[in-house]
């Protein structure tokens, strides 16, 4: 029952007024619509909204699918700024076109490769999707920077995001490697990690980029 | 000699900074070293000579290079010195401890089909942590000499090493990548047509890895047929690109792990040693700020400015110099040379004799000297590092690093040394803010031997001077930061663990440094000499002298002090010492005191200092900085006399 995009945009809009915006319904200008709109009378069809004039009210079978169709909105956006880099006023309008690939799990997988957010890049809510519910019954935490970590924690170096090559060479030279395990003995005034016997000091800022299983 | 010395078989140590490399150096070849700076670098390098059954070695130690892949000029030139000096044998140090984290090296050592052998030192402290090695069996799998030893404290393994190092004999053995990391380099290195010396399995890694320096000497020995290698390079890059770095260190790192599988027992190991919690004190900023100050109290205040400023110069200076060596030569000079300008020159007032070498040797030597002695003992005992962390947020204000902390640390001894040093830092950006602050705000040891003594007979005046010095230091660092364009820096460092420094090295590395310190400096201070002498004779000194006066009245400063300014700019104390001049006879009162003390320590650096910052900076940044200096040091002091008698804090 894979609704149109056209109908997922207004979805979105209708989900942003209502129960993020407190209103009970919300107007055809708002949804930027018309009486004819083909969406709208696919979404009505489906009975998940009601109509009373120019109001388009949303309803409790609607949620469900405007829901998800808002998380995968702001899972897109923070795909795109976090991990593809693109932080530029385009990133919005990619992440609208984006979004309505993320179907068949596709949400999911993206939700954990980017460790379950809850905000997006603007602060507003991610709707929780069921992995981050199963997620947080099993206390998983997931791939985290360094600076997650507090003095004392274990963890497992999962991968390095570069900025610098030479910098990040160096440190899989010194052996800070995926894969090895270290250990967070301070974080201020610096990062300071154990790996084996070695201990290494960090700033903040190379610190964000290596990313730690928590153990 | 050259060819005497090419004869000598070579034995070339290398490692990770921190191994106790330079102590199996010391170990092996005892008293007879030269330390020199490897042709074209600042990089020192150790060569001494070490005698096994009748057979004569020539021993290299290294600067510590983490992975052949050079990053730092350090280890750009342990590599060069690994490809030009063609060893007998190359010993690779590592520490027993952190040896998964070190064997990685080796492989690549013996990739490269270097002769090498393996040394796994500091076996005492891994086994104090529980840690046990089956040297034999590590051996065999190696299939190259392995010696475990402890050459530190205990001379264990040094006869097992000298031993194996005189049966060394070349065996090639290889290890093998995944099966796809494999075909590539083979493509790759069945392209090369050349003799290299290093393998071309091993260039062909390197080349994959981008490197510009194998680059270029693969192009030089391939000429036209270096296309082909290039683009089947580029094109494996390509299809690479996601994370052939990574590929190949994981690579490595899976073989060491299968290396390792049964060399290395743990046990339990007991308590944290009193070491680790030590080194841990000086990482805390609430126990490793009063760390600091002790070290700078004991380290630098008693032992410099106390011991080596105050006892030893008054021997040298006021017993040696001043009443035996000084008259005999003025006696001598008077009695054989009739011409005044000469007379002049050997030992007048700015004499090369009686200013030029009595100040290097009386006044300076054991001023650098303790200090370097100092330094050489906090360096050793692994401190420099835990600063580095300490201070890397207040540095990353005024646009440093925490690594920075050595060079400004060095410049409390001899901020010329100093200068030369901040080539180890990274970036441009990095080092000419240290070139800046180095010249304005940090004092030499000279210069703040007088200064001490200037100003404690006057209560506060030390405060506002430091307060002036700090709030200088941190403000200009940080206007600095702003203007100067240049990536932002990053800090990254290892921390070694702390050690009781070895006699031995320090008094190698003082030695050394001192020997640099004559070499380089000493001529300018002859210089000098010579400058004041001409600027006397000629009368340009007295010139210059009465155009500085308008601007010492604007300081409120006597014109008087004009002399000592301007000689400040020839030796940074002799000014600070013609203040001292001032003050007995009673021309200062203490604002003025306070006032002239602060200008004079901001003020343009020394004339070697200036020359050392043209040859590492060039002149436009050179003169920039003299002038940017020489502007702040001025409106400094006169805001400072203004402030001051207006509050009439003194």
């Amino acid at each position: 029952m894979k609704v149109s995009e056209k109908a997922e945009e207004i979805l979105e809009s209708l989900w942003i007024a209502t129960v993020e915006g407190g209103e009970n319904a919300a107007h055809f200008d708002t949804l930027g619509i018309g009486h004819d709109d083909e969406g709208l009378s696919e979404l009505s069809g489906l009975a998940f909204v009601e109509i009373h004039g120019e109001r388009v009210h949303l309803r409790k079978e609607g949620r469900e699918e405007a829901r998800m169709t808002v998380r995968r909105h702001r899972l897109a956006e923070r795909l795109m700024m976090d991990i593809l880099d693109i932080k530029d006023a385009s990133a919005d309008a990619r992440a609208c076109e984006f979004e309505h690939l993320l179907h068949h799990g596709v949400d999911t997988k993206i939700c954990t490769l980017l460790n379950h957010p809850t905000t997006c890049p603007h602060g507003k809510p991610i709707p929780p999707g069921t992995c981050c519910e199963q997620a947080r019954q099993e206390g998983e935490v997931g791939v985290v920077a360094l600076t997650e970590l507090k003095a004392g924690e274990k963890g497992e170096i999962a991968y390095l995001a570069a900025s610098d090559v030479s910098k990040m060479h160096k440190m899989m030279s010194m052996g800070v490697l995926p894969g090895s395990n270290l250990e967070v003995t301070r974080t201020f005034p610096s990062y300071i990690f154990k790996v084996g016997y070695s201990e290494f000091a960090v700033d903040g800022e190379l610190a964000s980029e290596i990313f730690v299983r928590k153990a | 000699m050259q060819n005497q010395q090419q004869a000598e078989k070579k034995i070339i140590l290398v490692g990770n900074p921190n191994v106790g490399k330079s102590v199996v150096f010391n170990t092996l070849t005892g008293s007879y070293t030269t330390v020199s700076n490897y042709p074209g670098t600042s990089v020192e390098v150790s060569r001494g000579q070490c005698q096994i059954s009748d057979e004569s070695f020539l021993v290299l130690d290294t600067p510590g290079m983490y992975s052949l892949l050079p990053i730092t000029e350090e280890e750009r030139v342990a590599r060069r010195i690994l490809l030009e000096e063609s060893p007998y044998v190359v010993v690779h140090v590592v520490d027993a401890r952190n040896i998964e984290r070190m064997l990685p090296m080796t492989l690549q050592l013996i990739e490269a089909g270097l002769p090498v052998m393996l040394l796994v030192n500091i076996m005492d402290e891994a086994e104090r942590v529980g840690m046990q090695i089956d040297i034999t069996l590590l051996q065999e799998k190696l299939e190259i000499p392995v010696i475990g030893g402890a050459l530190g404290r205990s001379k264990r393994g040094l006869s097992e090493l000298r031993e194996a190092i005189s049966n060394y004999q070349v065996r090639k053995t290889t290890f093998v990548y995944a099966t796809d990391l494999e075909k590539d380099i083979r493509k790759i290195s069945a392209l090369m047509q050349g003799d290299y010396i290093l393998s071309k399995r091993c260039l062909a890694l390197m080349l994959l890895q981008r490197d510009e320096e194998i680059a270029q000497r693969v192009q030089d020995r391939e000429n036209s047929h270096y296309v082909k290698v290039e683009n089947a390079v580029n094109e494996t890059v390509f299809a690479r690109r996601v994370d052939l770095h990574l590929r190949i260190s994981l690579e490595r790192k899976r073989i060491c792990k299968g290396l390792l599988d049964d060399v290395v027992t743990l046990q339990e190991g007991g308590r944290p040693a009193f070491a680790e919690r030590f080194s841990n004190w000086t990482m805390n900023p609430w126990t490793g700020i009063p760390l600091l100050l002790l070290v700078l109290y004991f380290g630098i205040y008693q032992f410099v400015g106390v011991f080596g400023a105050g006892t030893i110069v008054d021997f040298l200076e006021g017993s040696v110099f001043e009443k035996h060596l000084n008259p005999w030569m003025i006696g001598w000079s008077n009695q054989y040379i009739p011409w005044y300008w000469l007379n002049e020159l050997l030992v007048g007032e700015y004499g090369l004799f009686t200013l030029g070498v009595r100040y290097a040797v009386a006044i300076i030597l054991p001023i650098v000297g303790t200090f370097f002695i100092a330094f050489a003992v906090i360096e050793d005992s692994g401190y420099f590092p835990r600063l580095a962390m300490l201070v890397d947020r207040v540095f990353k204000r005024i646009g440093l690093n925490g690594r920075a902390v050595i060079p400004m640390v060095l410049g409390f001894g001899c901020d010329t040394m100093a200068t030369v040093v901040t080539r180890t830092l990274e970036s441009t950006r990095e080092r000419v803010i240290a070139t800046l602050l180095l010249a304005l705000a940090i004092p030499c040891s000279a210069q703040m031997g007088v200064i001490l003594g200037l100003l404690s007979g006057v209560p506060g005046a030390l405060m506002v001077w430091l307060a002036c010095m700090v709030g200088v230091f941190l403000l200009v660092g940080f206007l600095a930061a702003q203007v100067v364009p240049g990536e932002r820096p990053m800090f990254y460092m290892e921390i070694p663990p702390m050690r009781l420094p070895q006699l031995q090295n320090v008094i190698v590395k003082t030695l050394t440094r001192m020997q640099w310190y004559f070499l380089e400096i000493f001529p300018l201070f002859m210089i000098a000499s010579v400058l004041l002498w001409a600027g006397k004779l000629s009368g340009a000194l007295q010139w210059l002298v009465e155009v500085f006066n308008p601007i010492m009245r604007l300081l409120g400063l006597p014109g008087e002090a004009s002399t000592a300014f301007i000689l400040g700019f020839f030796r940074r104390d002799f000014g600070a010492a013609g203040l001292y001049d001032l003050q007995t006879e009673g021309l200062l009162d203490p604002v003025q005191l306070t006032v002239a003390a602060v200008t004079l320590t901001l003020f343009v650096p020394c004339v070697a200092q200036f020359l050392v910052m043209q040859k590492e900076r060039g002149w436009r940044t050179a003169l920039m900085i003299f002038f940017v200096v020489t502007a702040l040091a001025f409106s400094v002091g006169w805001s400072l006399n203004q402030f001051l008698l207006m509050t009439g804090l003194l």
